[in-house]
């Protein structure tokens, strides 16, 4: 008869995952890419944003642009009209993407000369929070008709977010949104988040997330951070 | 919401296990599920049976699943309180300030093999 013996395990769900994203992570570093995961839930702004840091950008940096959708190609056409090389990633129904999905649409995006590369995850506060993609920086973007309780609902996102974007400040004055109470529940989650109000329609305060985001793209070619 | 990824993850790294143990089939793994982890326990079994049809060494394999409890830690006061039963508040103090001890786990356990 067949014995059966128990292995003891003991690891976490996500270790390879974690671990598989650690090693594109120092890949990239070689290359001198940095690579930002963009998260937020659905209609947000993150494709306007998005538009918006290109256009304030595209002179001084090389960038690539990776858009994740369970289906559709409308943000990769929006995305390409903005005049940056961009691949549109289908996730086959899934609700997030993992280091293994960021590397093949790495490869695909073929960005090698790239310094910049933008993940534009699926629209989810959860799921994509648990799957480290292999991002140098992780930025979320909450919009004001969310609401300023999320960071209390969906904590591990903005646990693991190095910068928060607050985003439609210009229809504050229609919702009893409250920026200081936002900014407290964010930093209750993780002390270090920048916080930027902007609006992306309007493009206000959109130059100073640009000036971070070139600032640590800078950092990062250079081995300094 | 989540779980057909963590399906997916959870028989990549058995795979791997079993390569370096010179395993040919798992009978059960045992999955330690956090109170607050975001998993469905019976999503994730699930999942699990109908993506392990396309794996070998996985074919027969069930899954068991761990529930471990969450328990919040409050800054005001210093209570630790279960976080399902009483949420973000603290029931002593009524303080907002509060962090989740444990809870969130998502672990392989052990499994059990021929």
């Amino acid at each position: 008869m067949e014995t059966v013996r128990i292995l003891q395990i003991k690891q976490s769900i996500f270790a390879n995952n974690d671990a598989q994203a650690d090693k594109l992570r120092s890949e990239l570093k070689e290359k001198g890419i940095f690579l930002l995961n963009l998260m937020s839930s659905p209609g947000s702004g993150k494709t306007t944003t998005l538009t918006r840091l290109i256009e304030a950008l595209k002179e001084e940096l090389k960038i690539g642009v990776m858009e994740a959708d369970i289906d559709s190609d409308v943000d990769a056409k929006t995305i390409a009209a903005a005049g940056v090389k961009t691949i549109q990633l289908h996730t086959g129904g899934m609700c997030h993407l993992d280091a293994a999905m960021t590397r093949q649409g790495l490869e695909g995006l073929d960005a090698g000369d790239a310094d910049l590369v933008v993940l534009e995850n699926v629209g989810n506060l959860v799921c994509p929070a648990e799957f480290d993609t292999g991002a140098v920086k992780n930025m979320a973007i909450l919009s004001v008709p969310e609401g300023h309780d999320k960071p209390l609902k969906y904590p591990l996102m903005f646990q693991v977010c190095d910068v928060v974007l607050i985003n439609k400040i210009d229809v504050a004055p229609y919702f009893d949104f409250d920026m200081e109470k936002c900014a407290d529940y964010i930093h209750m989650r993780n002390p270090r988040a920048k916080i930027f109000p902007i609006c992306a329609r309007t493009g206000e305060g959109v130059d100073a997330v640009a000036g971070w985001l070139k600032e640590e793209v800078l950092k990062w070619k250079k081995g300094e951070s | 919401m989540h779980e057909l990824g963590v399906v997916f993850h959870i028989m990549d790294s058995l795979e791997a296990v079993a390569k370096e143990n010179d395993v040919t089939r798992i009978q059960s793994v045992t999955i330690e599920v956090g109170e607050v982890s975001t998993v469905i326990p019976h999503y994730l079994t699930d999942c699990w049976a109908w993506a392990i049809k396309k794996r070998p060494l996985l074919t027969d394999c069930r899954m068991k699943v761990e529930i471990l409890p969450a328990v919040t830690y409050c800054e005001g006061c210093g209570t630790e309180y279960g976080t399902v039963a009483h949420g973000r508040i603290c029931p002593n103090c009524g303080s907002e300030k509060t962090w989740l001890l444990k809870g969130n786990e998502l672990n392989i356990k052990e499994i059990e093999v021929i």
